[in-house]
């Protein structure tokens, strides 16, 4: 029997062979398209054994993993290890060094791109600006090895330029605090490294949004009379807002995720109380302390990625209520 | 045959002459006509800037400046801390060492990542780009599906651990060249970009015209996509070499063979570590003492030269990479 489709009160019912048809036309559309199928097969089977596979093992962070039994015959032991670690005394300690570093970094180095980005714009001499861009963009290029290692050599007390500086504000043979073996100045030496690195690097998507900037804007405010800076105050800060305030967003959303490279190698003896951030912890206490700790250590870098994620998606929750773009 | 007409030089000279005069009142009178004069105010303002901008070019070179300077001096001035900027007592010393056989043979290290560097990237523009096409086209059925599993992977992973088993015990590649070069072979980030790159450049209208010219999807990515897109394989290739080049976490984890380990393994344990590199025998004689201080030095400025050298002609390239990869959907 032949249906015609039926509106009725104004929903469109599909008939049978309107399905079909949809059905046919899908299927020989992926037919068409099997060359690019193809091309996906490579791509999407390296995501799933690189990528999906080491998930599936995340499984050991509720079991007693020992090679012997294997990933899947291992004893369950269900949220013990979490417990466990949430118990621990040093649990508080890599939450606050992690904790600390983030928000440290995140207050110094966010606005400080920004400034660089404003300043570069007021110039006026077009190769000055040039130089200044080509010569910060360069250390974000080093790897951490060379940071930490240029680190080492510099803040050397008897051989390190940082000596000569101190001799300039403290006068000769002034005592040179040995910044890379002592614990308490490991946060600043961390963060203010980062910042040496990135801050040019940082600040590129300041300067191609301050570019979009509309020149009239410039014209008008001058012919009323406005210097630069205030210029600088109510034209360009207000521009590239938005721009600031996604990047804010997605600086914040990691605020617990600091990698390990650079605590490791940073660390040593005398500043372990206070460089022994979560990551840096799952390295020494799981991976280097034998299969006993790996159920354990999976288990606190899953506890960190869920935390992570929780606070990505709670920002991104918070920035979609304000109005402003998220991430999804 | 064109006779060409032959000027004297003493008209030639009176042409030039004639021509610089005109350049001259031409840039005299651009600068006339842009003179809305700087208020006190303003001027401050620029120099205060200026001298701002000129503090920090200072603070990132000198730093630089200063390895590189040491590399090249004497190692008791270097000791001494005699050395600021520049060069006291020039010697290559420094770089002699790194010829020299010892524990870590920096000359090894170094071919290993050139190499590691190489296949990697090449291995990772390939993969990239197998998957962003197919993934760019927007009416691929499954598409969005499998583009939601890629993004997964950036907030998810599977951490440290299950990553080295995986490596070591169920592939058995730890401990080769193998680990290197397959880790961080997509990057979720890059492929979005160049997925981006290409939605937005290659217009529908040239597929259409393709495919009535008789062109496959294979023929019309070899041929057409990829000579579109240079720009962002340029982009691509800058940020995975440089990852590949900068990336010593995956040896520290998958490689103890000596003769596999790539530079930054070995920048590490000369530097941080305080390790030896010269021959074991007259490890504690003075002469080592000092070559082990400079090896330092020349060793960083060796692992970042062949960075600076690229940086110049990819820069222009990553600043347009940025912009792409800020701009969603």
């Amino acid at each position: 029997m032949v249906n015609n489709s039926v509106t009725t009160a104004n929903t469109f019912v599909e008939t049978k062979e309107m399905r079909a048809k949809r059905r046919t036309s899908l299927r020989k559309q992926i037919f068409k398209s099997w060359q690019l199928y193809l091309m996906l097969i490579l791509p999407v089977g390296y995501l799933l054994l690189f990528s999906y596979y080491p998930m599936y093992g995340l499984q050991i962070a509720f079991k007693d993993y020992t090679p012997n039994l294997g990933m899947v015959g291992s004893e369950w032991v269900g949220i013990q290890h979490f417990v466990n670690f949430i118990n621990s005394q040093i649990f508080w300690d890599l939450f606050k060094n992690t904790l600390t570093i983030s928000l440290y970094s995140l207050i110094c180095s966010f606005p400080l791109s920004v400034v660089l980005a404003l300043c570069l714009n007021v110039v006026r001499v077009e190769k000055f600006k040039k130089v200044v861009q080509t010569v910060t963009y360069i250390p974000h290029f080093f790897s951490v090895v060379i940071i930490v290692g240029m680190m080492f050599q510099i803040f050397n007390p008897h051989m390190g330029i940082f000596k000569h500086i101190v001799e300039l504000f403290a006068g000769e043979g002034a005592a040179v605090p040995d910044l890379m073996g002592n614990g308490e100045a490991f946060y600043h030496t961390y963060v203010w490294s980062a910042i040496w690195q990135n801050l040019g690097f940082n600040s590129i998507i300041y300067i191609a949004a301050l570019s979009s900037v509309d020149t009239e804007l410039y014209e008008s405010a001058q012919i009323d009379g406005a210097s630069r800076f205030k210029i600088m105050l109510h034209i360009d800060i207000p521009t590239i807002l938005p721009t600031i305030v996604i990047m804010l967003i997605l600086r914040s959303g990691h605020i617990l995720s600091l990698g390990y490279e650079k605590a490791l190698l940073m660390q040593n003896d005398a500043n372990i109380k206070y460089s022994q951030l979560i990551s840096t912890y799952v390295y020494n206490e799981g991976l280097m302390k034998g299969f006993k700790q790996y159920s354990s250590a999976t288990a606190i870098n899953l506890f960190n990625s869920i935390i992570n994620f929780i606070c990505i998606w709670s920002v991104n929750q918070f920035s979609k209520k304000v109005g402003e773009s998220s991430l999804w | 045959m064109v006779k060409s007409i032959s000027k004297s030089d003493a008209d030639i000279k009176e042409l030039r002459a004639k021509r610089r005069e005109e350049e001259r009142l031409i840039k005299q009178k651009m600068k006339a006509s842009r003179k809305i004069n700087d208020t006190f105010e303003d001027k401050v303002f620029y120099i205060v800037i200026n001298v701002i901008l000129t503090l920090l070019l200072l603070v990132i070179a000198v730093p630089v400046l200063y390895i590189l300077a040491c590399s090249f001096s004497d190692a008791d001035k270097v000791i001494a801390g005699n050395v600021v900027a520049w060069p006291v007592s020039f010697t290559m010393e420094g770089y002699e060492a790194i010829f020299n056989n010892g524990t870590y043979n920096v000359m090894t290290a170094f071919r290993n990542s050139i190499f590691y560097t190489a296949v990697g990237t090449i291995l990772a523009l390939f993969l990239t780009y197998l998957a962003a096409y197919p993934l760019a086209r927007k009416n691929l059925p499954g598409g969005s599906k499998v583009m939601m599993l890629y993004t997964i992977t950036m907030f998810i992973s599977g951490g440290m651990i299950p990553g080295y088993m995986l490596i070591t015990d169920t592939l058995n590649i730890g401990n080769t060249v193998w680990p290197l070069i397959i880790c961080g072979a997509i990057n979720v980030q890059n492929m979005i970009i160049a997925r981006t790159f290409m939605s937005n450049s290659i217009p529908g209208e040239l597929l259409e015209a393709s495919q009535i010219d008789g062109c496959d999807d294979f023929g019309f990515f070899v041929k057409i996509v990829m000579p579109l897109s240079k720009a962002s394989i340029a982009v691509l290739a800058l940020y995975y070499a440089i990852a590949h080049w900068n990336n010593f976490m995956n040896a520290l984890l998958y490689i103890q063979k000596d003769a596999l380990q790539p530079l930054q393994i070995v920048l590490r344990a000369i530097i941080i570590n305080n390790e030896a590199a010269t021959q074991a025998a007259d490890e504690f004689s003075d002469k080592a003492e000092r070559v082990k201080q400079l090896l330092k030095y020349s060793t960083i400025v060796v692992s970042v030269v062949p960075v600076l050298i690229i940086y110049p002609f990819v820069q222009k390239h990553f600043v347009k990479g940025v912009m792409i990869g800020s701009v969603k959907g």
